[in-house]
């Protein structure tokens, strides 16, 4: 276990470094370095038993410079953006946004502890990129020969069952305007790789 | 009638189509119109914002930027899915809270011959609209069928009571909400305090171990209130805990067979729509069996409780026909 200790300059030049890394990559003001270590985060988590650092824990790594063992943990893939955390953070932290930004970093240098969840975000946006709708259908028949071959024998009557009742399509939606967004999107990535 | 500016979401033409269905069949009796914006696109739900950060906001943005093109009044722009709600809602929010953002967003935005200031465009949850602006007392004149007896649990799940950027709820974990509306239909509603417990949303793709166990909480608290369906207003919490029950009751070896509706098909019901044409029996869990008893054995109750008619009273039994246990007599004199 990785136990926070701010003593050196270093350290805490490090820690300072990947907090205001960490702030500038939250889309809201997130107000990390406010954090008063209290664990009402972790304490409100449904998720805190699937985490390997509760959102305190990491948030102490941070301030430790601890970016590796950082972008390496499941905590942000485990959260659940229930805001659980966030109503009850006496010092409203953007706790969800911030565990947001970690994944966006974590996939930029490949981190993340397995690729089940950042493939699933992949397809998914890749569809939404391209049609301008998502595609659940697509989305999941992908998804699951990917990584679940074993839950398919399960889904595949689920699946029967959905598009018996009328609620999947075989064919994605399209907008009419496919270039006009995926203009929007290249110049967004520009954007972002120049941040 | 007044007019919404609306943004349906990917989900209501796919595994949500009963909310839409639902939502066309309350909209008049309600008084209110929902006008779709024009070739709107997804909202990215959870998935975008955890892959990359202008694009995902300036996807969202998009549909800002068009429904501020489309509004003539003061319109807001409504959504009825919580994800999709939250990520327009967040969007404006935070656009005006970070510069750099709005300015990353609105080049972007650019590209596409397209500009959007924060603050023009007011977001809104389905909800929140019907309580506070068509209000109770509406709904409450417009039920024709009342839910009588029909004992659900209110599951309005995380995403519209938090993190509740506009403050439109005084309270983010147990609001009264959904309750006060489905009161209003006549409905018998159960405490339910898991009412706002996540329901795991993309977790039984990308772990399922962990959005199982979510899903088995809140159902197993749902039968344990004694309710007999749940009412969401949320479309990946129906289909989490509606498709994935099967899976969830296979993992943990219980037999739950909890239907769960969107609160819209109550409404539509209790207007006098037919279950079928509002959507109920889309369900894996099938509601329709629940939901047609109970207003088969409503119409009486209800008339007695208006105070049209009086309850019919069930004829006293024979007091000595009861069977009482008595004190023997010896006891009584001692
Ligand atoms: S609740 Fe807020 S202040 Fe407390 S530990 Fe968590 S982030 Fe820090
Ligand atoms: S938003 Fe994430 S970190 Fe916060 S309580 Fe929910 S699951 Fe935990």
């Amino acid at each position: 276990m990785v136990v926070a200790q701010v003593s050196s300059p270093e350290v805490a030049d490090a820690g300072a470094r990947f907090l205001a890394e960490v702030g500038a990559k939250t889309a809201g003001v997130s107000r990390l370095e406010m954090c008063i270590q209290c664990g009402s985060c972790g304490g409100s988590c449904p998720s805190a038993d699937a985490m390997d650092h509760t959102p305190r824990g990491l948030f102490a790594l941070i301030r430790a410079g601890e970016r590796d063992e950082v972008l390496h943990s499941n905590t942000p893939w485990m959260c659940l953006s229930c805001y659980h955390c966030v109503v009850r953070c006496p010092q409203d932290i953007l706790i969800t946004d911030v565990m947001y930004a970690l994944k966006v970093i974590a996939e930029e240098e490949h981190t993340y502890p397995n690729n089940v969840a950042p493939d699933f975000a992949g397809v998914f946006v890749g569809q939404a990129r391209r049609f301008g709708r998502s595609w659940e259908m697509g989305l999941t028949a992908r998804h699951y020969l990917r990584h679940y071959i074993l839950r398919l024998p399960r889904m595949t009557p689920m699946a029967l069952g959905l598009f018996r009742h009328g609620r999947i399509g075989l064919l994605p939606h399209q907008i009419h305007q496919k270039k006009q967004l995926q203009a929007i999107l290249r110049r967004a990535d520009e954007l972002e790789r120049a941040r | 009638m007044t007019n919404y500016l609306y943004y349906p979401g990917c989900s209501m033409e796919g595994s949500g189509r009963s909310y839409r269905e639902s939502l066309e069949g309350i909209c008049e009796p309600l008084g209110i119109t929902f006008e779709e914006i024009n070739d709107w696109n997804c909202c990215g739900a959870t998935e975008y914002v955890s892959l990359s950060t202008t694009p995902a906001y300036a996807m969202i943005a998009r549909n800002l930027a068009i429904a501020a093109g489309e509004k003539k009044g003061t319109e807001p722009l409504v959504a009825a899915c919580s994800a999709c709600y939250l990520n327009l809602a967040k969007t404006d929010h935070y656009m005006g809270q970070q510069p750099a953002l709005n300015a990353r967003i609105n080049d972007a935005l650019g590209a596409g011959g397209l500009h959007y200031d924060p603050g023009t465009i007011k977001v809104r949850h389905l909800l929140e609209v019907i309580l506070n602006d068509v209000g109770l007392d509406k709904v409450k004149a417009a039920v024709k069928k009342p839910l009588t007896g029909l004992k659900v649990a209110p599951y309005l799940g995380c995403m519209v009571p938090r993190p509740d950027v506009d403050g439109a709820y005084t309270n983010h974990e147990q609001p009264n909400d959904l309750d006060r509306l489905l009161r209003a239909l006549g409905a018998d509603v159960v405490d339910y305090p898991l009412k706002t417990e996540c329901c795991g949303g993309h977790m039984t793709q990308v772990a399922p171990k962990v959005g199982l166990e979510l899903i088995r909480r809140l159902v197993a608290e749902a039968e344990k209130r004694e309710a007999v369906m749940m009412v969401t207003v949320c479309p990946m919490c129906q289909i989490n805990i509606d498709a994935y029950q099967g899976e969830m009751n296979a993992m943990f070896h219980t037999h739950y067979k909890m239907p769960i509706v969107f609160f819209t098909q109550l409404m539509a019901v209790a207007f006098g729509v037919e279950p079928g044409k509002a959507g109920v029996g889309r369900e894996y869990t099938n509601a329709k069996k629940t939901l047609v008893q109970a207003l088969k054995a409503a119409p009486e109750l209800t008339l007695a409780a208006a105070g049209v008619a009086p309850a019919a009273r069930k004829p006293r039994p024979d007091k000595r026909a009861l069977p009482m246990p008595r004190m023997a007599d010896s006891e009584v004199e001692e």
